[in-house]
């Protein structure tokens, strides 16, 4: 990856970051740790990888995505609104009764291709969206982001198995691993590793990578594409919470939204951190 | 009245408080304990918990499972999963075969609020009342859930209630010598000229109703329906021939659930109008849940004007 890419990548995560912290305190409720984890990885599907164009977010050519974990709404609708899907503005709607900014993923807002917030279900639409491009004989790929508490659904395993048989090979997915859901640590609700050898015997190809890096980001999705006949699962290693020190590793972020003066300190720290990376330029 | 609480804080210490009597009792969720209240379960009972994690299906059989080897399980999670996604589980794994367990949805209706509407379940009564064989409530207050979670206890078979989220009143504590019985529903409020009929945190709302309603000069009976089903037929023939016209009222679809309910009996047997107040068969949304309540018109005033509506009913 050249390194003007990367730091282009690396200016609009972080502002995406402020924004999704924003989004949770205006709202005084929403999901601030999923958002920050995944959001290097969205970020680069966003602005580096997928063909999609915020003047046509209908084109039938355009590649998809689905935000299988329907609750990192903050973390998608920051990324479509940098990218210009509709005005940063709108994001101070997040949660309230006006507006169509929904507390979870939805399709009324311009630039998303799949309503979530059930856990387990997106993943499967990607299939089918997967499907129908590979019988309509379409060249766009589909790509999806699971959680990994998520993946504790029978249905995903469901999704994985059908994806196999059907060798779609423009499906490449990604969970966030960052190690919790809500009630705590992946490992004591319900241990779902090795990752890496369940999705293997699923009929899948699979990466690992630090989801906060984003050379690896960027070439395991790059690897996806050469990859024939088997469908691709990337396996991101990531901090919940991501950017926010007192976030950061703590399931009491999941789902809960930050005071006024915890506010007051995670701008502080996206913003100097954003500061950062602008006078580098 | 005492301070406000939610339905689902009174079921978590009630599953505390009735460990020790029922020592059959055991409780399962699916990564939502902190929010469906049963962690207060996990943290003294350990080894009578059991996180089954993001998996409700699995839960619900493990729980037919669990009562199939004489144990007494209260799986428990959000209302939309508990009564959407695992619905055929519930009906063919602990319904069907007459199984012991109590299937508990937390944040039932519109009052989830921000998360919307994939998480408002508007439909679970309508879901778990289609089920042969199940018996299916949503008590009104932290006093009622208590008790309501005691019943469930001692009864032995399978069994859906529906928890809210919202800190809710009080009103049945300070009814005397109130003894909950499942089926049997608790008249609040005597009344002439119209019956209205309720359940869970629109309970509390019809007594305001009726209170706006007597400042008109309409009297109006109020009946909290716990238990929609088995309904309480008796009381609902009783209100149709006493009043003449009734209101229901539920935070849920109006389709299929405690209004669909009352009609059903009552048209069979003693036809009087009866308005079915409720969610007008639409999805909900995001927003405050005060906000979003009053925007589906679940309201007293919009109780009010139902209850004046079928009075009219009745009398063209
Ligand atoms: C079917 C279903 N069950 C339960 C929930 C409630 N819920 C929302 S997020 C969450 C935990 C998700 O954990 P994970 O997938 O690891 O997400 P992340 O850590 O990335 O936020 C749960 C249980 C839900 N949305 N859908
Ligand atoms: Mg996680």
């Amino acid at each position: 990856m050249k390194k003007s890419t990367e730091h282009q990548l690396m200016l609009e995560a972080a502002k995406a970051r402020l924004l999704a912290v924003q989004m949770v305190y205006d709202a005084a409720s929403g999901h601030p740790g999923g958002s920050l984890s995944c959001l290097d990885v969205l970020t680069t599907l966003y602005c580096d990888v997928m063909n999609i164009d915020p003047q046509n977010p209908k084109d039938p050519n355009r590649d998809r995505f689905v935000m299988s974990k329907g609750h990192c709404s903050p973390a998608l609708y920051s990324v479509l609104a940098l990218r210009g899907f509709f005005p940063v503005e709108e994001l101070k709607q997040f949660r309230s009764i006006d507006g169509n900014m929904s507390g979870h993923v939805e399709m009324s807002v311009a630039g998303v291709d799949m309503s979530t917030g059930s856990l387990g279900q997106g993943i499967s639409v990607a299939v089918g969206m997967a499907l129908a491009g590979k019988i309509q004989n379409k060249n766009y790929r589909v790509y999806a982001i699971l959680g990994d508490g998520e993946i504790n659904e029978g249905q995903v395993w469901e999704a994985m198995m059908s994806a196999a048989k059907y060798k779609l090979d423009n499906l490449c997915a990604c969970v966030d691993v960052n190690g919790l859901q809500i009630d705590g640590k992946i490992s004591d609700v319900m241990p779902t590793e090795p990752l890496d050898k369940k999705f293997e015997a699923f009929g899948w190809n699979v990466i690992k990578i630090d989801g906060h890096d984003f050379n690896e980001i960027e070439k395991a999705y790059k690897k996806a594409m050469t990859v024939k006949d088997r469908p691709t699962m990337i396996l991101a290693q990531t901090i919940k919470g991501k950017g926010v020190s007192f976030m950061e590793n703590e399931a009491g972020w999941h789902g809960k939204a930050p005071n006024a003066e915890q506010f007051e300190q995670a701008k502080a720290e996206l913003e100097a951190h954003c500061k950062e990376l602008e006078c580098v330029k | 009245m005492t301070d406000k609480i939610a339905t689902r804080v009174a079921y978590g210490n009630a599953l505390v408080e009735f460990a020790e009597t029922y020592p059959e009792l055991v409780v399962l969720d699916a990564d939502l304990a902190g929010a469906t209240k049963t962690q207060t379960f996990m943290d003294t009972y350990p080894e009578r918990f059991f996180d089954m994690g993001i998996s409700e299906n699995n839960m619900m059989g493990v729980a037919a499972g669990l009562a199939a080897c004489g144990l007494k399980p209260f799986a428990t999670t959000f209302a939309m999963f508990a009564a959407g996604r695992s619905w055929e589980q519930v009906r063919n794994s602990i319904a069907y075969p007459h199984l012991n367990v109590k299937i508990v949805g937390s944040h039932g209706g519109l009052s989830v609020g921000e998360d919307g509407a994939t998480h408002q379940c508007i439909e679970d009564f309508a879901l778990m009342r289609a089920i042969p064989d199940m018996t299916v409530l949503c008590p009104c207050d932290a006093h009622e859930m208590r008790l309501a979670t005691e019943a469930l206890l001692n009864y032995d078979g399978p069994a859906y209630m529906r928890l809210g989220r919202l800190a809710v009143e009080n009103v049945t504590d300070s009814v005397e010598n109130y003894k909950f019985e499942l089926g049997k529903s608790l008249q609040l409020r005597d009344g002439e000229d119209v019956t209205i009929i309720a359940n869970g945190m629109m309970v509390q709302m019809a007594l305001k109703a009726a209170d706006l309603l007597k400042e008109q000069g309409v009297s109006a009976r109020v009946i909290n329906m716990h238990t929609i089903k088995p309904l309480d037929e008796e009381a609902v023939l009783k209100a149709a021939k006493e009043t003449g016209c009734i209101v229901t009222s539920e935070e849920a679809n109006i389709l299929g659930g405690l209004g669909a309910a009352v009609s059903e009996y009552i048209s069979g047997i003693y036809p009087v109008p009866v308005i079915r107040h409720g969610v007008r068969d639409e999805f909900g949304r995001s927003g405050k849940a005060p906000l979003v309540l009053e925007a589906y018109g679940l309201t007293p005033e919009m109780i009010a004007e139902s209850a004046k509506e079928s009075i009219q009913l009745k009398a063209d």
